[in-house]
């Protein structure tokens, strides 16, 4: 029950782009179209579950035994961007497929904040191994979820009259206001 | 001093196994792949425009690697001329390449097509297409939105004055994204030694047509009578038949009591 708490709230509620404003690069990037914002999140998610589970084994099996919590960013950035390189290598030969699939995304998803910021807030708020993968994945999942409803919004706004000047990136950032705006509306759900 | 000196150890010990974890796997998970599709994704446009009918120019480079040969696959962009280069890589010769440009195969332009309706809804002629099948008359006609001009990677298609896009036959290369876009499939790519076209999409009954278009075609065989190989009439439509080239389709040319046959 915990967890699926801890799973709606890091999904819906604090979502990572929309509540905590982590990756709006790849946010307003990969944006455009539905299918490659959902590979995006896919390769986002993937990544995001394995960082959770490796940063963690470091933060406490080697950070916190030996003292040296300052060194997180450091070490959670190495981690991460070697995690993510050694996974392109392993589904570069394991499934080409995949590799086309989330080939592109994963190198743009190595340091990105959303991701680290995950690693963080999960050394932060002391997750045990089973929570902090569990909040990895849900972080994933809220992710995804705020650049499927924004790809689907920009594929709609193609076809919109949307004024000279707001054309492009002004009106993305106003959609991304708006729905920073519409996803505060969950904050009562759950608090915490 | 003993944190930094653990600090720096754990850092450094972190950064090796990493590095070495790294290069081991480099090493044996190293996907072996032809230097060839590196050489020919070079020579490549690189526009990713979808024109070979595959993925992106990365997948076109494979392809062409892992057959060995050119057969059935083409880069319409690229030309004459990056095939001849990716053959070489091949070492293989060059089948030869009809070069393509698109062309619009409608003439009825704002005086000349009837307009049954004000369309006010979204520019795009998808949307129009939609809704009631636009403002012409003609539900063959172009709708005159600029779908194919806005899909355009080279700028090659202007809408002109008569609201009837145009193709600037030099940018043109034939990647076929027009024809594409076009909801009423208007456009079709003609080899480039081909001037003589018939500016007609209707598959309408000549007397329909004639209510709607002052340039309609209205399969009156005309054409056929005085260029038998130059034409080919089904479906209420004349097409020119493009093998046999201009000189079988040229006699028919002044001969269209519509006007629908032209010389680009």
């Amino acid at each position: 029950m915990d967890l699926l708490i801890l799973f709606i709230s890091a999904a819906v509620v604090n979502n990572f782009v929309l509540i905590y404003f982590l990756g709006i690069c790849p946010f307003l990037g990969v944006s455009n179209k539905l299918e490659k914002a959902f590979s995006m999140g896919l390769a986002a998610t993937f990544v995001m579950v394995l960082a959770a589970l490796v940063t963690w084994l470091i933060n406490n099996l080697i950070l916190i035994p030996f003292n040296l919590p300052f060194l997180q960013y450091v070490a959670f950035i190495i981690v991460i961007a070697s995690l993510v390189q050694f996974v392109e290598m392993f589904i570069r030969k394991v499934s080409p497929a995949l590799y086309r699939a989330l080939g592109i995304f994963l190198p743009l998803i190595t340091t990105n904040c959303a991701i680290l910021g995950m690693a963080l807030l999960s050394a932060l708020r002391e997750y045990n191994f089973i929570q902090s993968i569990v909040f990895g994945f849900a972080a994933g999942i809220g992710f995804t979820l705020a650049l499927l409803i924004m790809s689907g919004i920009r594929e709609e706004l193609e076809t919109a009259p949307v004024p000279e000047p707001f054309k492009g990136a002004p009106i993305t950032l106003i959609i991304a206001g708006l729905l920073a705006l519409a996803f505060m509306g969950f904050a009562g759900l759950i608090t915490g | 001093m003993n944190t930094i000196l653990i600090g720096l150890m754990t850092m450094g010990g972190l950064g090796l196994f990493f590095a070495s974890v790294l290069a081991f796997a480099y090493e044996k998970l190293k996907v072996k792949e032809d230097p060839r599709v590196e050489e020919i994704l070079e020579t490549l446009p690189g526009l990713n425009c979808g024109a070979c009918g595959l993925a992106g120019c990365r997948e076109l480079s494979e392809k062409i690697v892992a057959q060995g040969t050119l057969d059935h696959l083409r880069c319409p962009p690229g030309g004459a001329e990056t095939e001849e280069k990716i053959a070489e890589i091949l070492g293989i010769s060059a089948g030869t390449l009809v070069k393509k440009r698109a062309v619009v195969k409608c003439g009825g332009g704002k005086s000349l097509a009837v307009e049954r309706a004000e369309y006010r809804g979204i520019e795009n002629c998808t949307a129009a297409e939609l809704v009631a099948g636009g403002s012409k008359a003609c539900t063959y006609g172009c709708l005159g939105l600029g779908d194919c001009v806005k899909v355009c990677p080279f700028d090659a298609i202007h809408m002109g004055e008569d609201g009837l896009p145009h193709v600037v036959e030099e940018k043109c290369t034939g990647c076929g994204l027009c024809v594409e876009a076009c909801p009423r499939k208007i456009i079709e790519l003609v080899p480039c030694q081909n001037r003589v076209a018939v500016a007609c999409n209707s598959r309408d009954k000549g007397a329909v047509v004639r209510k709607a278009c002052k340039v309609g075609c209205i399969a009156c065989m005309i054409c056929v009578k005085n260029a038998p190989e130059g034409y080919l009439v089904s479906d209420n439509l004349a097409r020119v038949n493009y093998e046999k080239g201009d000189a079988a389709a040229e006699p028919a040319l002044a001969k269209c009591p519509t006007k629908c046959i032209v010389k680009l």
